[in-house]
């Protein structure tokens, strides 16, 4: 097997007496979309938090494209190419979508010390952020600001942005949450083709999609992966069917 | 330098330390329950020094004077409220700035228009006169150990009604979360009037306390409400007991630095310089001490949350 | 399509015009008074330029602003005290009564030490932010009151308004002329950053500082950057101020003016452009008109600022162009 891309060993966090993150340990390899599962405080989104960098674990390491990511904060690790979506979407709400996708070029650039040149009229920011945007579907609202979209748009946007950074890994927390069955077929069509771009680590419920998309699924139950494998394997795992598809043994 | 000057320095700290802690903790309380920062806070502390001043002058009494300015800095601290300051709750800390400066400006001129531009004064009251000795030899004056009593008293006190009592469970609820306190039924904005009027009344009591050891005049309440807000900031917004280890803090190391860094300085200063540099250090003491705490712990000491 | 000549365009352009006719009619008229109340308003304004960058376009609400406004005040006071006095500085260098270089000695002094405390500061958000930047500045006050060389609590008088190679400015005129070209300056610098890629990231470390960090851009060296600057602009503001007044007083350092400079913000419109030379020329004329009419002026201004906090939102440039649009 190829070197994984992110690789992530017995990593713990707690919260006072509540373990959050268990002795979590997984990787992402190149190709793959590998879903992260789990019923409503399994602790999958304070497991994005510290692989983001948002949050500090308490042991375990992250490594990232071979690299020890102790000590390197959110910017840091998303400049290396690890980039994030958010549950509820986290954007520049009085700028427009065009400008939202253009910030990320601009950071992909690194050129955020510049003080002068106008960057309405830069079209290095503009055309390759426009371009996202097709890609997405959202070309018709590029100039509508942020706050103006509707609930699927902003998340549009927010793989909108993700694809702008041009990444070596995605992490996709959620992101079919609140869609209408359209937009979840369609994201669902679009990340399938994606994974050849950059291995996504994504945390989401529509258990359609995860199953139709998914290389490897990993359940989380309690802060602990109880089940890593093919979809099939993950469908059929008894433990899994008892601790969350809610079904007896 | 002799033990019963140490001492009575110690003890001249801490009675600056209660002084801010009476200023810091209602502003604490009402950043902790309502979430808003109070510039005006200053402005109370005034009020009360002014109302015992004129209400001792006029009875000749000091303490119904004392009762008159928790009464006068109270009922201002309510009404500032209910006018006011329940606008500014939803509101970011920038428009809370801004007003509660616009309140500074209006009491104090507000104040002049009433007093005059002239100082009142206070008499210590009788019984509180004279000195006490100190071992090794010193005095020290009764008044100010009086007012380190009252503070002992008064932080007693919060701790009591904070975890003891009905109003403190509420504001304890209201700290923690404000959507359940309104689910269970509690009159949110009496609540919020009554922390602040509380608040409010804390900082009167200061201002008539040090009114009788320094002049009363427009202005007074500004130097200590900084003062105050370094507190709050060193142990942590929204922690009483943050407050009262701040205030120890501030007004032990303001003190002491005062009294002690010209002796240090002269070990290895020449005189002439000591005095010019160890002033300047001095006044500055705190602000450094309060620069390397936040530096290590940016929420400060005891902050209530991450 | 965007409208190329908006509202707030033409306001901006009649706010300017209007704050460089007034005085060169008065000074036609012989008033020279006028003047000189136009040089407050501009210098004022410049200040509050400054803390604009900080506080409108990337959302810090600096408590102590006022710090770098009196710094700025101290340079041009002590450098031309020595040079009245032809004392040499230290190691014998020589002090100037030039304006280019007492300014570049401001600017430079303000970014040297609104670094570390922009350092320290950031570390910290919201009320603490608030807090901190106001007690650096009291720090810096009360360094100044007790330290005697330079005037300490008396201040220090600036006996000859500083030089300007080819102007008298000794003459308001003139010395007006200088601090608009630099108030001019100074807009032209904010409406830059605004527009450019560090505006961008600016913009959005104020809206959403998590988004910022996501892309990869860290929030903190942004908004340092922007700190800075920001001192530097109201430093230079400060320089000018003492020259207009040609006395640098500790009041420059107190946090009243962190205050008042705030308050010229929000009454022109937060982050808006010409916000602060609304503001400004707003503030000056209440003073100026109130203070004629009663000692007790502030008293009102105290009512005025309430009633804008609390009921007008935006402040002027809020009311005449609406809300702000970034494109």
């Amino acid at each position: 097997m190829a070197e994984p891309v992110l690789e992530i060993r017995d990593l713990r966090k707690s919260f006072g007496a509540l373990k959050a993150t268990d002795g979590v340990s997984l990787h992402l390899v190149s190709g793959e979309i590998h879903a992260l599962i789990g019923p409503n405080g399994a602790g999958k989104s304070t497991l994005i938090h510290q692989i983001s960098g948002s949050l500090t674990p308490d042991s375990g390491t992250i490594h990232f494209l071979g690299q020890d990511m102790a000590g390197l904060d959110m910017a840091a690790r998303a400049q290396l190419g690890l980039a994030r979506s958010f549950q509820t979407s986290s954007l520049a709400q009085e700028f427009s979508a065009l400008r939202n996708v253009m910030l990320a070029v601009q950071a992909r650039q690194g050129s955020s010390l510049r003080f002068f040149r106008p960057v309405m009229r830069d079209r290095s920011l503009a055309e390759p952020a426009m371009a996202m945007l097709e890609r997405v579907g959202l070309a018709d609202r590029a100039h509508v600001p942020a706050e103006e979209l509707s609930h699927g748009e902003r998340r549009q946007l927010e793989i909108a942005i993700a694809l702008a950074l041009g990444p070596k890994a995605f992490l996709l927390d959620e992101p079919m949450a609140g869609m209408g069955p359209e937009g979840s077929k369609n994201l669902t069509g679009f990340l399938d083709a994606l994974r050849r771009e950059a291995p996504i680590l994504l945390v989401e419920h529509d258990m359609d999609a995860v199953f139709a998309l998914a290389d490897r699924v990993s359940v989380l139950v309690y802060g602990r992966i109880i089940a890593t494998g093919k979809v099939d394997e993950i469908r059929n795992d008894p433990e899994v069917r008892r601790a969350y598809l809610g079904e007896p043994a | 330098m002799s033990t019963a000057l140490l001492i009575e320095q110690l003890l001249n700290g801490l009675q600056l330390g209660v002084m801010l802690f009476l200023m810091a903790a209602g502003l604490t309380l009402i950043f902790g329950v309502m979430g808003l920062i109070n510039l005006a806070h200053g402005s109370f502390y005034m009020a009360g020094a002014f109302a015992c001043a004129t209400v001792a002058a006029a009875t000749g009494s000091f303490w119904i004077g004392l009762i008159a300015s928790l009464i006068t800095a109270a009922a201002a601290g309510a009404i500032v409220e209910m006018a006011v300051i329940r606008r500014l709750y939803e509101r970011d800390h920038l428009d809370q700035v801004l007003a509660t400066f616009a309140l500074i400006l209006i009491f104090s001129e507000g104040t002049r228009w009433l007093f005059g531009s002239f100082p009142l004064y206070l008499d210590i009251p009788p019984l509180l006169q004279g000195a006490v000795p100190l071992p090794g030899g010193g005095q020290y004056q009764l008044y100010r150990l009086a007012i380190i009593g009252v503070g002992i008293v008064v932080a007693i006190g919060l701790y009591l009604l904070i975890s003891r009592t009905r109003l403190g469970m509420r504001i304890r609820a209201g700290e923690s979360d404000r959507e359940m306190i309104a689910a269970l039924g509690v009159d949110i904005s009496t609540l919020y009037t009554v922390v602040f009027a509380l608040g409010a009344a804390l900082a009167g009591l200061a201002g008539a306390l040090v009114g009788a050891l320094q002049s009363v005049q427009v202005g007074m309440g500004e130097p200590v409400l900084i003062l105050a807000f370094v507190v709050i900031v060193i142990g942590g917004i929204g922690s009483i007991k943050g407050a009262l280890f701040g205030a120890v803090l501030v007004g032990v190391v303001d003190t002491m630095g005062r009294f002690l860094l010209p002796q240090a300085l002269m070990l290895v200063l020449p005189p002439s310089q000591t005095a010019l540099i160890s002033g300047a250090l001095a006044s500055m003491l705190i602000y450094i001490v309060m620069a390397l705490i936040l530096a290590f712990r940016p929420t400060g000491l005891f902050a209530a949350q991450p | 399509m965007r409208q190329i000549v908006t509202r707030e365009a033409i306001t901006n352009a009649g706010l300017a015009l209007l704050l460089l006719v007034v005085p060169l009619a008065a000074s036609v008229m012989d008033e020279p008074f006028y003047v000189t109340l136009a040089t407050r308003i501009t210098v004022l304004a410049l200040a509050a330029v400054g803390l604009n960058i900080a506080l409108g376009l990337g959302g810090l609400v600096s408590f102590g602003h006022a710090a770098f406004f009196g710094l700025g005040g101290y340079a041009a006071g002590i450098l031309a005290t020595h040079a009245f006095n032809a004392q040499p500085l230290f190691l014998g260098i020589q002090a100037t009564t030039s304006m280019p270089a007492i300014w570049l000695v401001a600017v430079v002094a303000c970014g040297l030490v609104a670094l570390p405390v922009g350092a320290i500061s950031l570390r910290t958000s919201g009320v603490y932010f608030i807090m901190i930047t106001l007690a650096f500045a009291q720090m810096i006050y009360y360094f100044a009151i007790s330290w005697p060389a330079y005037g300490g609590q008396d201040g220090l008088s600036i006996y000859v308004r500083n030089t300007f190679p080819g102007a008298n400015t000794a003459q308001p005129l003139p010395f007006f002329l200088i601090c608009y070209g630099l108030l001019l300056l100074g807009l032209a610098l904010f409406w830059a950053l605004g527009g450019s890629r560090f505006g961008a990231a600016l913009h959005t470390a104020r809206q959403n500082a998590t988004r910022l960090a996501a892309v990869g851009i860290a929030p903190f060296k942004i908004r340092l950057t922007a700190f800075a600057i920001s001192a530097m602009v109201t430093g230079l503001a400060g320089a000018l101020f003492a020259d207009l007044n040609r006395f640098a007083s500790p009041s420059m350092l107190s946090w009243h003016m962190s205050g008042e400079l705030i308050v010229l913000i929000i009454l022109g419109g937060k982050g808006r452009l010409f916000g602060p030379v609304a503001g400004a020329m707003l503030y000056v004329l209440f003073e100026y008109a109130l203070g004629g009419i009663t000692e007790r002026w502030q008293l009102f201004l105290g009512l005025i600022l309430l009633g804008v906090v609390l009921f007008a939102r935006g402040g002027l440039m809020g009311l005449v162009a609406g809300k702000e649009r970034y494109g």
